[in-house]
């Protein structure tokens, strides 16, 4: 078994979709609930991550200037991450596609290996 | 609340369950009253649970385990709310308080500290009520609940329905909650209310027993039966003074019909399977009372024949003297004590009181009043509150006069 990082990646409106209103907030967090139950239930979620907020800053290299991120313009988002257990990155990319964040189009999940650093 | 709290904490973090309950309650004080009453308070005291529980997850995930299957689902705010949340949903919260109920019942635990604990976790009663009703002190109570919460902790979860010892603890479940209601029905405890209060909370588990397709046996239909058919008489059972009145003396007239409609149905509903319990029986011996208007009205036959079958299945003194009643009012007073002198283990009825009061209105019946009077001094001084007591000097007065 190997260990991939998911990345959750989705449009702002797509995000506002799905949480803009308390029932769809519920109807949302259910779904996470059901996908991480079954992960959690066979073995594969190593570590369940956390959602994240929208907001955020941008530390850019060279002059350390600090930004409000490019969160407002961006076509996707980060929204959260979960570290999970499979076989190989097929395996792995397979589990993906249980993943709430893919009900809408635009929503996506970037699936990459740990890579193990041999000193 | 408890029950929901336990199945997210665990119950070895069942004192934290405990603060948890007890925030809530203070909060929803505080603001009662500054702002009145909710119109719907539990629900309001529920959310502000629910909303306590996760502020306290977030804020000892990494110090504490929680109950074990939850655990990894708590870590994360993925789903830390959602499993909040369902936790306290209507479904949840009923196969917790069932699973609460059987953790009560442990087999390690002695029936009265299995009761007190169920009064405390399921009721909440505090120690001083609990006492109070049992006519215990205070400091035995609370020994009684530490030592459940100690067993109670050592399981490392609630009991599970599907548990192969399911069977088992049910009937221990439903001696408890048969218990709980007698101790509400025959208390000592002088004071109605108490005692009123006890009977609606051992009705009301069993109704939780009624509402889960695994705890809804006929033996529970019959426990329901045995129960709505005898708190029918408790308006009946204390009089305008306060006075205890016996099933012979009761105004007819305060009966429940409703609870003795809710019996009969009840009892109905227990004959589905082919297991007769000692409840079936004693169910079916109250409702034949319950259906007569006037105690001479009443079908003793049917009651002999009861309370025969009851000696089969659940033998003991009392249900012989009660038998042995029933004789001589179907067949006379000659009868009844000669039945009561063939009963077995007489001597452990040596230290109640409604023994000797019985053989003193059979002998008082057949004429021979110096014997009678020796009878029934004989159970004032067995009498074990001034109910008792009182009901006894009630006795002698109208008897032998």
């Amino acid at each position: 078994m190997s260990e991939f990082l998911f990345l959750y990646r989705n449009s702002p409106a797509a995000r506002e979709a799905a949480m803009g209103t308390p029932e769809q907030r519920q109807k949302s967090m259910q779904r996470w609930m059901a996908w991480m139950r079954d992960l959690e239930g066979k073995g594969h979620l190593k570590n369940a991550g956390q959602p994240l907020d929208r907001s955020g800053k941008l530390v850019r290299g060279g002059s350390k200037a600090i930004t409000d991120g490019p969160f407002v313009e961006a076509k996707d988002v980060i929204g959260g991450y979960s570290v999970i257990e499979a076989r190989d990155l097929a395996h792995a990319a397979e589990l993906a596609k249980g993943c709430p964040a893919l009900e809408g189009a635009e929503g996506s999940v970037e699936v990459r290996p740990v890579m193990k650093l041999e000193m | 609340m408890t029950a929901s709290l336990t199945r997210l904490f665990g119950v070895q973090n069942f004192a934290l369950v405990e603060d948890v309950v007890q925030d809530a309650f203070c909060r929803a004080l505080e603001i009662w009253k500054l702002r009145g009453v909710p119109p719907n308070p539990s629900a309001w005291l529920m959310t502000t649970a629910r909303n306590r529980a996760l502020d306290v997850i977030r804020r000892e995930r990494t110090a504490r385990t929680f109950a074990p299957e939850l655990t990894r689902l708590l870590e994360t705010e993925w789903t830390a709310a959602a499993v909040v949340a369902e936790a306290f949903s209507g479904d949840v919260v009923l196969a917790e308080q069932l699973r609460m109920m059987f953790s009560c019942c442990h087999p390690d635990l002695a029936e009265p500290a299995q009761i007190a604990l169920i009064l405390n976790i399921l009721c909440g009663f505090g120690a001083p009520e609990i006492a109070a009703a049992f006519l215990t002190s205070r400091a035995a109570i609370e020994k009684r609940i530490a030592r459940g919460k100690r067993a109670l902790a050592g399981a490392s979860t609630l009991f599970d329905l599907s548990d192969a010892d399911f069977t088992a603890r049910l009937s221990a479940v439903h001696r408890a909650l048969y218990l709980l209601f007698n101790e509400g029905y025959h208390s000592a405890s002088t004071q109605a209310a108490v005692r009123a209060e006890l009977c609606e909370e051992a009705m009301r588990l069993t109704a939780l027993l009624r509402e889960h397709p695994v705890t809804r046996t006929p033996a529970t239909f019959a426990l329901s039966a045995l129960m709505a058919l005898h708190a029918a008489r408790l308006p009946a059972r204390v009089d305008a003074t306060g006075e205890l009145q016996s099933l012979w003396e009761q105004d007819r007239s305060a009966w429940n019909l409703e609870l003795i409609a809710q019996g009969r149905e009840l009892l109905d509903r227990s004959a589905a399977g082919d297991e007769l319990t000692a409840y079936h029986v004693e169910a079916a011996i109250a409702a034949v009372h319950a259906a007569a208007p006037t105690v001479a009205a009443t079908d003793w036959n049917a009651i002999v024949t009861l309370y025969d079958r009851l000696m089969e299945i659940a033998p003991s003194a009392v249900v012989a003297l009660n038998r042995a009643i029933a004789i001589a009012q179907r067949d006379g007073p000659d009868q009844g004590i000669e039945a009561i002198e063939r009963i077995a283990d007489r001597d452990r009825l040596d230290a109640y009181p409604f023994f000797p009061a019985a053989l003193g209105e059979l002998e008082r019946r057949r004429g021979n009043v110096g014997e009678a009077r020796h009878y029934f001094e004989q159970a004032l001084g067995l009498a074990r509150s001034d109910a008792e007591r009182r009901y006894i000097e009630r006795r002698i007065q109208t008897a032998l006069r």
